[in-house]
């Protein structure tokens, strides 16, 4: 085999040594990981998924994880078409320093959010609950939707609006039945990433929730109980975490690509 | 069915982008619309679809003000010049979708499709993508969709510009038959004064915003109103230069200088514009009235059997385009002779004198 073949072989094992890990430990004891070195569990367990499927507290973090991230990718898509179409199609007076003034909500780290949000859905009844995390999601989302959906919808040409009006589609017939079908790649990818900063964020996720709405990455943080570490548990629990992503990026595998071509992604 | 258009404008951020323009447009011929890019063809159709609206005036079909009235409401169809099809439709969907979308009964939907599918040789892809059709069926596609509309009118906004020379060809010489006995009023816009001269029917010439002339294409070609309306429909542009008339004699400059003729002869003395076509300048002396000048030849160009010389007659820029091929030498002088019969002859406003 030849030495450039190697170098990615060796590159590819190195990015997926940690998710074995934690794959394998998955499968392992807690006093089997603990006790030392293996590359393979010594002795097969399926205890820590029973666990995660059985016991409430361990399966309601997923269903609350999936609950928020899926309102808020359908929130943010909804919101973030029409403001991209408007972007895409019209000049208005700022309409520049207005998508600027979107993307800048992204650049600022949610820990600065994470109070006003607090306290503001504490005073308005929404803590703790689906609502809180996906609207507060919503403030990185939709900018970060509008922004890769214009990148799409730019690229059809107005003409094609004018043909459909010309054929007599009316607004809202266009915009869902030849509109959203054209650039339902750029849907798809907005949509994944959308799916994704949701999913992986803990910080808001984590303070805007108690008990009813706490997500899985908080549930995991609490893996010190009284029967000391539990981390064949929780490596069962991080194995779960990435595949709602592997399956999403499954889906939109090749937009992404498309995206990337736009510059937008 | 006529499409009027009574001193209709349009301003783009207080600048009049469209001048008053008055025409009045007939079904059965085709009506082109001619002018460089930029002239205000599309524009102009774009306001008799109802894309964008009036600055002021108003546009009347069949007598009906419809000047208010939405895109979806004209019953009108429109092909640009790229080719625009749903892209997650079949072709059978593209030309069905302008039917379907007027609730019209499934079993003539299908009829409809199929009659235009037929005439536009589109019956094998109907169960394709437009992106699996090459740049001519696309563009039939579209053209397709406008037909089975049977739209009041239709308007065709340089539909062969992006296909290549002989499927420009071969859809050019289709189309007046596609639209004919149909009822509709159809625009075409070119920027080929060829185009112009091939489809035949009535042409308006546009320049800067303006229609300049409007009548039957050969009247126009044969009788400019004026000066920018003999440059709109030339191509290679019109040869024009200042003379000075005096007597029955103009004069070019000290070497050029022929007796006029006819009407040219009657004018009241003083400054003109004359101007000539290229192929009536030939290196060859065809007539005995033919004008000898001289000039200095800068680029020349053989197309097939034509051969055309860019040469320097004084300051201006002239362009001779005649048949066979010619030994020009670029820097050199070259004789290059006029025929005085077919020249124009603009007043100091610009309209035609003679």
């Amino acid at each position: 085999m030849r030495k450039r073949n190697w170098i990615v072989i060796i590159y590819i094992l190195f990015l997926l040594l940690p998710i074995y890990w934690l794959v394998a430990m998955s499968f392992k004891t807690t006093g089997e990981i603990l006790s030392g070195f293996s590359l393979f569990p010594q002795t097969w367990t399926f205890d820590n998924y029973r666990v995660i499927f059985t016991d409430p507290s361990w399966y309601w973090g997923y269903i609350n994880s999936i609950a928020y991230v899926s309102l808020n990718t359908v929130i943010s898509i909804a919101v973030a078409l029409p403001a991209a179409y408007a972007f895409s199609r019209y000049r208005f007076l700022g309409d520049k320093q207005l998508f600027f003034w979107l993307l800048t909500n992204r650049m600022a780290p949610a820990a600065v959010f994470a109070l006003p949000f607090f306290q503001l859905y504490s005073a308005v009844g929404l803590f703790d609950t689906y609502w809180a995390v996906a609207l507060a999601h919503c403030l990185f989302n939709i900018p970060l939707a509008v922004w890769i959906l214009e990148g799409f919808m730019s690229g059809v040409p107005v003409e094609l609006d004018e043909t459909a009006y010309v054929d007599g589609y009316s607004f809202p017939r266009f915009f869902i039945t030849i509109f959203l079908p054209t650039i339902s790649s750029g849907v798809g990818v907005a949509a994944f990433f959308c799916f994704m900063f949701s999913w992986v964020e803990l910080l808001l996720a984590k303070t805007l929730t108690a008990v009813a709405a706490k997500p899985i990455a908080a549930t995991m943080t609490k893996t010190a109980s009284s029967a000391g570490y539990e981390l064949g548990l929780l490596a069962a629990a991080g194995t779960l975490t990435i595949i709602p992503g592997a399956i999403v990026i499954y889906f939109v595998r090749n937009y992404i690509a498309k995206g990337f071509a736009l510059g937008r992604v | 069915m006529a499409l009027e258009l009574r001193s209709v404008t349009k301003r783009i951020g207080g600048i009049q982008h469209i001048k008053p323009v008055n025409l009045r447009l007939e079904p059965g011929h085709f009506n082109v619309l001619l002018g460089e890019t930029g002239a205000g063809k599309t524009s102009l159709i774009k306001l008799m679809a109802g894309l964008d609206r009036c600055a002021t005036g108003q546009i009347m079909m069949d007598g009906r003000d419809v000047t208010a009235l939405s895109t979806q409401k004209r019953n009108i169809s429109l092909v640009h010049q790229f080719f625009v099809n749903y892209p997650h439709m079949s072709v059978f969907d593209n030309i069905a979708s302008p039917l379907r979308v007027a609730g019209m009964a499934r079993s003539e939907v299908e009829a409809r499709v199929e009659e235009a599918a037929d005439l536009l040789q589109l019956k094998p892809m109907l169960r394709r993508r437009p992106h699996e059709l090459s740049g001519g069926q696309q563009q039939r596609t579209a053209l397709a969709r406008a037909i089975a509309k049977e739209s009041n009118a239709v308007f065709l906004d340089e539909p062969l510009a992006n296909l290549d020379y002989k499927l420009r060809e071969e859809l050019r010489d289709q189309l007046p038959d596609l639209f004919a006995g149909r009822g509709a009023v159809v625009v075409y816009a070119t920027s080929e004064p060829e185009e112009a001269l091939l489809l035949g029917g009535r042409t308006g010439l546009m320049h800067d915003g303006r229609v300049t002339q409007f009548g039957p294409t050969a009247e126009i070609y044969r009788n400019p109103r004026d000066l920018i309306s003999a440059e709109v429909f030339s191509d290679p542009p019109i040869n024009a230069a200042q003379i000075q008339k005096q007597g029955s004699e103009a004069r070019l400059n000290a070497n050029v200088k022929w007796t006029l003729t006819g009407q040219a002869a009657d004018l009241t003395d003083g400054p003109y514009t004359v101007a000539v076509r290229p192929h009536h300048v030939s290196p060859v002396k065809s007539t005995d009235d033919a004008v000898p000048m001289m000039g200095t030849v800068q680029v020349t160009e053989l197309n097939g059997s034509e051969s055309s010389a860019h040469f320097l007659l004084g300051n201006d820029s002239w362009v001779s385009l005649a048949a066979g091929v010619h030994p020009y030498r670029v820097g050199e002088d070259h004789r290059f002779f006029m025929d005085a019969s077919k020249c124009f002859y603009f007043g100091p406003d610009g309209t035609l004198a003679a």
